[in-house]
């Protein structure tokens, strides 16, 4: 019964336009509502903790702040940061995850899958090891590098072998790869004693969230965005496939190194403020994909709401599940992103 | 003429191997000494000898037969395990890269090892032989679940598909390990967080005894249906043409290499890739026929982990580094190198 339905499902996605359709209105539905709902999850966030704090007070603390109130102090200097990092780094690994999947057409692309996160996560290590006093400005430089270079090692690996580059050839490169670096981390904080700095980035978290980590982040955040919505119309045709990219007179190397460069932007500002959070980058393109349809012009914005949307949810969720403690944001994301993990593998007909 | 040439081929092969297999216990030897040597109070050889023979002093003898000891029996005995556990995994699933740890059947084993030692007041209070009970429950469910989630009619179980369940599985039983730890107090947060690094951390002699009978019967059981395991890994059809119950005998391999891999795990933490590393150079080293490769992994296996768990303790004096960590250095880099090779 599996076997006819996933074989009807192949011809279905041949032979029926819809899926090949872009939808504006839906799009432009999801921004919309998706922009209040954010909006209404970041109060709901923000008011919502030990101390419980009415929403009035929330608006007269954003906008009149009493520096005298306690409850306006929370607000400012714990909650704020972190639900808006929440928002930052939710919309980064989608647009990231988005970018990843259109340029390689590889529906199981994640920058956690891909060792991006575990290359960036093992360069904060070491930074944390050998210059423990680098200013945040340089920590997020040295993970853009450290992103880069595990990108690099795992599309390196997956394409050196003979079968050639396939989805879940990468997927299985990146795990191993993200194991090793991880040991190499851990060995790493054992030896130099900086467990309790390394704590945040294996769990994954926005708790320690704070302003000037944001002010930093902005710029490179903001900055990555508008490049991938202009580089959208590029990243749609190369989703089509690189030799009709060619065809209809794209310069594919370019638009392939620019997507490339904004992917590790963005990961890796995102890690280097919460962490390796895996799986964002899977579930929201792939959502995206089924509600609005093909276009990257719209995709690429729907994602980074709807991450934004996970990622502010999820955080509320690791805040509840346990009041008064910490469950990490990254074992929610990835209990959520597991089953859809295996789902994806388990549709794909080819050799996944 | 032909006959007698395969007869003495094969004999030779025979001697090759039992010569190999002798090089790698006289290694393990070695490695068992130097690791009774290692730690942070020095032994010298002499002092080491006269311990062992019963004239030490109390120090030493505490040092030597209630923390050393206990501890590289352990290692040797669940690399054996866990090696033996990957051969039998690469053979039913006839799949080069399968391995418990990455097939996620570890990380199973160890979440119900955690839930059941959060209903004791401290770690080691858990009755500790009931322990790899448990995870062998676990450890089954978790293999029951992949299989059926990488099963398909018609198609079997692709080798890539069970590798990605596995990985994704062994993603989720991790996130769900974290979420639950955090209702328990910091010290059992502690023994979860050293549990998923892969350090050792049963080290006394009734971890020992606990793990002990799950090898003595499971490794010889494994041993005994080398044969079976011959005729299995030339596939489901030429084995049912000759003659193999192949269902039945995959069951029972299967359930013999989750049992060792559980039992390993109840008393050591989330140690991946020797079920991968041992079976492969094994294969290299003696040949494909299981007869020899089963008690080549075996030896490959705990030569591994004693070497990785005597590292681990050495390089960073005082502090250890898990055995884990050590060995996924090793076994990582040979898992991408076999993965660049395999055809897809």
């Amino acid at each position: 019964m599996n076997h006819q339905a996933t074989a009807s499902n192949g011809q279905f996605r041949a032979a029926d336009p819809v899926k090949f359709r872009s939808r504006p209105w839906a799009a432009t539905l999801i921004l919309v509502g998706g922009l209040i709902a954010l909006a209404f999850g970041v109060a709901v966030s923000v008011s919502f903790g030990a101390a419980d704090i009415k929403l009035s007070v929330v608006w007269t603390a954003v906008f009149h702040f009493n520096p005298d109130l306690t409850d306006h102090q929370i607000i400012r200097e714990l909650r704020l940061p972190r639900v808006l990092g929440a928002v930052m780094v939710g919309a980064s690994f989608a647009v990231a995850g988005a970018i990843m999947q259109g340029m390689t057409r590889n529906p199981l692309a994640d920058s956690g899958l891909m060792g991006i996160n575990s290359g960036a996560g093992f360069a904060l290590a070491v930074c944390f090891a050998f210059f423990p006093h680098l200013s945040f400005m340089y920590l997020i430089l040295y993970s853009f590098i450290g992103a880069g270079m595990g990108a690099g090692i795992v599309y390196g690996i997956g394409s050196l072998s003979t079968g050639g580059l396939t989805p879940a050839r990468l997927v299985l490169a990146g795990a191993a790869f993200s194991a090793l670096l991880s040991a190499l981390s851990e060995g790493v904080a054992l030896y130099f004693n900086i467990g309790q700095d390394l704590a945040f980035w294996y769990a994954g978290g926005v708790a320690g969230t704070k302003w000037f980590q944001l002010q930093i982040m902005f710029p490179w955040f903001a900055g990555a965005l508008i490049c991938a919505f202009i580089l959208s119309r590029s990243i749609t045709m190369l989703s089509l496939g690189e030799d009709i990219a060619k065809g209809l007179g794209q310069r594919t190397g370019l638009v392939k190194l620019a997507g490339a460069l904004i992917v590790l932007i963005l990961a890796g500002s995102s890690v280097s403020v919460v962490g390796a959070v895996g799986f964002i980058g899977l579930i929201i393109p792939h959502l995206t994909r089924y509600l609005v349809g093909v276009d990257y012009k719209w995709i690429i914005p729907c994602s980074a709401v709807l991450g934004s949307l996970l990622a502010v949810s999820a955080d509320l969720t690791a805040r509840m599940i346990v009041p008064g403690q910490e469950t990490p944001f990254g074992a929610i994301i990835a209990l959520i992103g597991v089953p859809f993990f295996l789902y994806l593998a388990r549709k794909e007909r080819r050799e996944l | 003429m032909s006959r007698t040439t395969v007869q003495s081929y094969e004999s030779a092969r025979r001697r090759r191997g039992m010569t190999l297999l002798a090089v790698i216990a006289v290694l393990i030897i070695t490695a068992f000494i130097i690791s009774m040597n290692t730690g942070y109070i020095l032994l010298t050889p002499q002092e080491l000898l006269n311990t062992m023979l019963g004239k030490g002093t109390a120090k030493q003898e505490l040092i030597l037969f209630d923390f050393r000891l206990p501890r590289i029996v352990i290692s040797l005995l669940i690399g054996a395990a866990l090696a033996v556990s990957g051969a039998v995994m690469q053979s039913v699933f006839r799949n080069d890269l399968a391995d418990p740890g990455i097939l996620g059947i570890n990380a199973g084993a160890g979440l119900m090892v955690m839930l059941m030692v959060s209903f004791y007041p401290s770690t080691s209070a858990a009755p500790v032989f009931l322990l790899p009970v448990v995870a062998f429950a676990g450890a089954g469910f978790t293999a029951a679940m992949i299989y059926l989630l990488s099963y398909k009619r018609h198609e079997g179980i692709p080798p890539i598909r069970l590798l990605l369940t596995g990985v994704a599985v062994a993603a989720g039983i991790s996130a769900a390990m974290i979420v639950l730890t955090l209702r328990l107090d910091p010290e059992k947060y502690q023994f979860v967080a050293t549990w998923l690094a892969g350090s050792i951390w049963g080290t006394s002699w009734k971890f020992v005894l606990s793990l002990l009978p799950w090898i003595i019967v499971l490794l010889p059981y494994v041993i005994y249906k080398a044969r079976v395991m011959n005729v299995l890994s030339l596939g489901g059809q030429t084995a049912t043409g000759l003659g193999a119950a192949v269902n039945k005998e995959q069951f029972r391999l299967l359930a013999a290499a989750v049992g060792l891999a559980a039992a390993s795990v109840a008393v050591s933490g989330g140690i991946g890739f020797v079920g991968l590393v041992g079976p492969h150079l094994a294969r290299r080293l003696v040949g494909p026929k299981h007869q020899l490769m089963l008690p080549a992994s075996a030896l490959l296996g705990a030569l591994l982990v004693i070497t990785a768990d005597t590292i681990g303790r050495w390089i960073l004096q005082p502090s250890e580094i898990p055995t884990g960590i050590v060995v996924a250095v090793i076994g990582a880099p040979y898992f991408l190198y076999l993965l660049a090779r395999t055809k897809s």
